[in-house]
């Protein structure tokens, strides 16, 4: 099994990343785009898009709240 | 903002008095615990969870969430269906409840010095190709060692060497999220930069 963490990608950061806070505000608007249109979602919200590409917890919970609302 | 039929409904009901809201009330923990249910099952098998377990922290969720729901009810700006607002919450304490369930589990991680012989498999850096990664690995403990502050070493400790789900230290310190990724952030930032001078990794893409 492959589990550890890549170096390379764990130290890469991205400036248009907003933060959990800012990301966890805007989730649900954030998800309701994304499960409509997810490259509308990413294009509309970069900041949150860079977050939950870096963000473990908030990108667990984004997936929480996708499933939640794709029921 | 227009707001969908439904979602109107759940905000005159909850705004309203006597045995309307009440209503409104149990019918908002039903869909609370029911989402908290799905997003603690969904989770469970990951964390190896029991039964009596998910039960647990889903009623734990459920009832945080719902009084952070009718606390921020008057924010709600109606950019959304008021169900996937609410959800927000659900998943957010389910989060929070495995973090503190975190420490039930593994009461003994140590929160003293790194471990430096365990980094390198943190990484995959296997023994047999110890020739290829030696030298960007003794740079990147001397800016670890000399380069963070004691507070964001803690925090790279824990999380990354150590494996302490974020979460699990949020409530361990009692801080929030945003306050823990922030350190790490610039943490990961400040030894990408020394790793870059060196000549170890990449510019930034
Ligand atoms: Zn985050």
């Amino acid at each position: 099994m492959n589990d550890h963490i890549d170096l390379d990608a764990f130290l890469h950061t991205d400036p248009r990343d907003v933060g959990c806070e800012e990301a966890t505000e805007a989730l649900h608007v954030y998800a309701e785009l994304y499960a409509a249109d997810p490259q509308a979602a990413r294009t509309r919200y970069p900041g949150i898009a860079a977050h939950l590409k870096a963000c473990g917890p908030c990108s667990t919970d984004f997936e929480g709240l996708l499933a939640l609302i794709s029921e | 903002m227009a707001v969908d039929d439904a979602t109107e409904q759940w905000l005159a009901d909850l705004r309203a008095t006597g045995a309307t809201r009440d209503a409104a009330h149990a019918r908002l923990h039903d869909l609370l615990l029911r989402a908290a249910r799905t997003e603690t099952n969904r989770r469970a098998n990951r964390l190896r969870l029991t039964g009596v377990e998910v039960d647990d922290l889903a009623h734990q969720a459920a009832a945080d969430a719902m009084l952070a729901v009718l606390a921020k009810l008057s924010q709600f700006r109606g950019e959304s269906r008021f169900t996937t607002w609410a959800y927000r919450f659900v998943v957010f304490e389910v989060s929070t409840k495995l973090g503190r369930h975190f420490w039930t589990r593994n009461p003994a991680v140590p929160l003293d010095g790194i471990a430096w012989e365990r980094v390198p498999a943190v990484f995959g850096f296997s023994a047999e190709r110890e020739a290829e990664w030696r030298e960007l690995f003794v740079v990147f403990r001397h800016a670890v060692e000399n380069e963070l502050t004691d507070h964001q070493r803690q925090i790279f400790q824990a999380i990354v060497v150590d494996g302490v789900p974020l979460d699990a230290l949020r409530v361990r310190l009692g801080t929030n999220r945003n306050a823990i990724y922030k350190v790490l952030f610039d943490a990961r930032r400040k030894l990408r930069a020394v790793l870059v001078a060196k000549g170890h990794l990449p510019e930034e893409r």
